[in-house]
């Protein structure tokens, strides 16, 4: 094949690594899509304003972690005022209808985020320099700690899922959203509260995502299509199925940039969509189709 | 929804002098305006086919918006002097392979997942006409010569901005005269049926699928065809005109004028480019910040759009 | 208790409810009898708030409730038991359970107290508490909604069709389980097809037809009374 061995595991680990920012952004919109049959199409556009608010804060305070933080609850709470104010009227409208209004929210937010922050590209510094060997190989350090810190967050909701009274409450809520409100469940809270964890899962990625990458306001967009490919690949409303989808997917496309350009490589992905539509469309990932 | 025919001819008249005295009395950029305004809203107009008549929504619209405009430049660049039919033909026939191959989806696939492939499937198109340098100019595009309105053998005359407008005038008028005919035959009746009712229309006997193709096929080639004029008009392709904005744009049209109405998209388009043209002199580059929240309020509170709304106060 | 007062409902465009009233006094059984697509369970989905009455009221304990959210309906003591069950396929059997026990103001010892309680009656569910609701048997399923309807500790269960589909013994068992929450001073309104179950269970009967109530009267009436059963649901 003539590509170096090195090159294969370094594209690896990338995969690895990227799966993993991949998969936070993915299990926010997985879950959005699962408990409110929402497809928000400005997803990408949290990741974004995530980014931009950890620049500021970074910026302003030095601190990545506090940065990081800052930029979940933020981007959180505008969450939850984005769903109230204008997802809620939508509820029970035909789906083609919330996939505009979040489209027609993703261009203001992109639009904002210009206005606001310039349109430079805004680098956020590591916190973690230096490089560790691997084989005879130099890996970054902090791509490492963004691959863990992201699993560490999703491990962490799958725990919260799992056990605890409000996990019970959103499966339920997503299984059957209406007899889950007629055991006296409050439903429409919990919708605020999912967005709201949703649009801080994005953020944080955004923030993770900052120092390996430029921010600009249009790298919303990536982030939204690349999970929109994940969600359906990994199975729509499937936790478990997005998380290894975005892996799967992030992989195919680090390999891919070994034989065309990186820009190209995304092509990759394209393909794994279509092909997981017309032949396996309940999901890849997902035991049995129905 | 018919309206007694004599008052909607008459409307109908009444506009279409106004757009062919237009160039006549407005300055330049105003005029390339109105040109616009009508290539866009038949690109509008093909979408609302899908949208509005069939249920089916195409985030990816763009593709053949794009692949016309690049099919009637490889026409223009490659055979000299620039042919107007010629790149009509080559548009078309682009249009028509992509619209194929949406076409095929289009019988797999149902409502978001379609949606999300005719996105896709665009921004496929979008990354390889954005890297293949050296046939479609990469990211720099494709510049040519306008042609000329010829008949081969008989005469040629080059295109002012006034006979070029009442050219684009001509073509969308036709179109949607054709459009309409199509819709209120028994086959658009059937389009509608599946938007209203897929699984019973189904069960009556029709072949979905077949009426599905062809609504994509028509649709797709009527994009292709706005994509040739603005290609005619600019005298450049650009893979920017692939890229999902304009399908995004093309869906604004839908919804800010009125699904299901043919009229209703071209609306759309005139009301987003006035807003975003007037707009622009107090926000500059940001005029999509008050564009965007108006089109968002409308989903909500107006989602049949300004005809629609229209029609309810008329109808009161 | 529990009042509607010419209650009307829509779903859609269609007419369903043209001014139902029916009442249920506290600790109360009372049946609700009908043929198909009278609007029985579409009287018990307007008590719940999941539609929304348009004319009429419904009032619980003195407060109107009509179109109020249904979680709210559900705290303030009423419990739903849907026709189709609808339990939470993917939980399990005590997940399933806890819906309904966390709820405001449940201390945790009254929680396992109840838990205790409910495995005690149902010990069927006891076995099964960690399998997933959807491994359960048609009957267990049924057991289940009952019990997690009774988590709520609610003054009155809506009961729809328990025993719809079921075999006799579970019909028996349904039948005890009814006399259980009877006891415990639950009041049930019982919308059912199985006539007999439903005259021996009730105190009072509504008949409805056509989405409005024909008939009312005490249960042992219509036990003598065979003629008015004949005329209403031709059984």
């Amino acid at each position: 094949m003539g590509i170096p061995f090195d090159q294969i595991l370094i594209q690896t680990i990338n995969g690895l690594v990227n799966g993993m920012i991949l998969a936070l952004v993915a299990s926010g919109l997985t879950l959005i899509f699962g408990i409110m049959d929402v497809v928000n199409f400005a997803h990408g556009e949290l990741v974004m304003l995530g980014a931009f608010t950890g620049a500021t804060t970074l910026a302003v305070t030095g601190n990545f972690w506090l940065a990081l933080i800052v930029a979940t609850l933020a981007i959180a709470a505008f969450g939850a005022v984005l769903q109230v104010s204008t997802l809620r009227p939508l509820l029970g409208r035909d789906p083609l209808t919330t996939i505009l209004a979040t489209f027609g929210i993703s261009l203001v937010l992109q639009k904002y985020a210009l206005w606001q922050w310039g349109p430079s590209a805004r680098k956020l510094q590591e916190p973690i320099t230096g490089q560790f060997t691997l084989f005879y190989l130099q890996y970054p350090w902090y791509r490492i700690a963004t691959a863990l810190l992201s699993a560490a967050i999703i491990g962490a909701l799958y725990l919260f899922l799992k056990y605890g009274k409000f996990g019970i409450w959103i499966r339920a809520a997503m299984q059957d959203r209406v007899m889950a409100q007629a055991m006296g469940i409050p439903v429409p809270s919990l919708h605020i509260a999912v967005f709201a964890i949703g649009a801080g899962m994005a953020a944080a990625s955004g923030v993770l995502f900052g120092p390996l990458a430029g921010v600009t306001q249009n790298i919303g967009a990536d982030f939204t299509l690349r999970a929109f490919i994940v969600v359906v690949v990994g199975g729509m409303g499937n936790l478990g199925g997005s998380i290894l989808a975005s892996i799967f997917i992030s992989l195919l496309e680090a390999y891919a940039s070994l034989i065309v350009s990186p820009s190209q490589a995304v092509i990759v992905s394209f393909v794994a969509l279509i092909l997981t539509l017309l032949f396996r469309p309940t999901g890849l990932f997902v035991p049995t189709p129905k | 929804m018919r309206r007694p025919a004599t008052s909607y001819w008459i409307g109908f008249c009444v506009i279409l002098a106004l757009l062919v005295v237009a160039p006549l009395v407005l300055p330049e950029f105003w005029r390339r305006f109105v040109t616009e305004i009508l290539i866009w809203g038949l690109l509008g107009m093909s979408l609302d086919i899908l949208i509005g008549y069939t249920g089916m929504v195409s985030f990816g619209h763009s593709v053949f918006f794009g692949l016309g405009m690049y099919g009637a430049a490889a026409a223009l660049l490659a055979v000299k002097p620039a042919n107007l039919w010629l790149a009509l033909l080559s548009g078309l026939t682009a249009a028509a392979v992509v619209a194929s191959f949406v076409a095929y989806f289009a019988t797999r696939l149902r409502d978001i997942y379609f949606a999300i492939t005719t996105l896709v499937f665009s921004q496929i198109f979008y990354v390889i006409i954005f890297t293949w340098t050296e046939v479609t100019g990469g990211e720099n595009g494709l510049n040519f010569a306008r042609p000329a309105l010829s008949i081969p053998g008989l005469f040629s005359v080059p295109f002012t901005s006034e006979t070029l407008h009442w050219f684009v005038l001509a073509v969308v008028t036709v179109s949607f005269l054709i459009l309409r005919r199509v819709t209120q035959s028994p086959f658009g009746m059937v389009l509608q049926a599946i938007r209203e009712n897929e699984p019973r229309a189904r069960a009556i006997g029709y072949s979905v699928e077949r009426y599905k193709i062809v609504a994509v096929m028509l649709s797709g080639l009527f994009a292709g065809l706005a994509g040739i004029l603005y290609a005619i008009q600019n005298k450049f392709a650009a893979p920017d005109f692939v890229f999902f904005l304009i399908s995004g744009e093309a869906v604004i049209f839908n919804v800010m004028g009125g699904m299901g109405t043919l009229v209703g998209p071209i609306v759309g388009a005139a009301f987003f480019l006035l807003l975003r043209e007037g707009l622009s002199r107090y926000f500059t580059e940001y005029s999509l910040i008050p564009v965007g929240i108006i089109f968002t309020a409308m989903v909500i509170f107006m989602p049949q759009g300004l005809l629609g709304f229209a029609k309810r106060r008329l109808n009161q | 208790m529990l009042t509607l007062d010419n209650v009307h409902t829509y779903y859609g465009k269609s007419h369903i409810l043209h001014g139902v009233s029916i009442e249920v006094r506290a600790g109360e059984v009372v049946g609700l009898l009908g043929r198909n697509g009278v609007g029985k369970s579409t009287t018990l989905k307007t008590v719940m708030g999941l539609v929304r009455p348009s004319e009429g009221s419904v009032t619980f304990e003195g407060r109107e409730i009509g179109g109020m959210a249904s979680h709210h309906v559900a705290h303030l003591g009423i419990a739903w038991v849907p026709e189709d069950r609808r339990i939470f396929r993917l939980l399990s059997v005590m997940e399933n359970l806890r819906t309904g026990l966390d709820r405001p103001g449940v201390t945790e010892a009254r929680r396992t107290a109840l838990l205790d309680k409910i495995y005690a009656s149902f010990p069927v569910l006891a076995e099964r508490r960690n399998q997933a609701g959807g491994t359960l048997s048609g009957g267990e399923q049924q057991m289940l909604a009952i019990a997690r309807a009774m988590m709520l500790e609610p003054k009155i269960i809506l009961l729809d069709e328990p025993t719809e589909g079921l075999m006799p013994r579970m019909v028996s068992q349904i039948r005890e389980i009814i006399e259980v929450l009877h006891r415990d001073g639950v009041a049930i309104l019982l919308v059912e097809q199985n006539v007999p179950l439903t005259l021996e269970a009730s105190e009072r009967v509504y008949i409805m037809e056509k989405g409005v109530v024909r008939h009312h009267a005490p249960a042992a009436d219509l036990q003598a009374n065979h003629a008015v059963i004949h005329q209403y649901l031709g059984v």
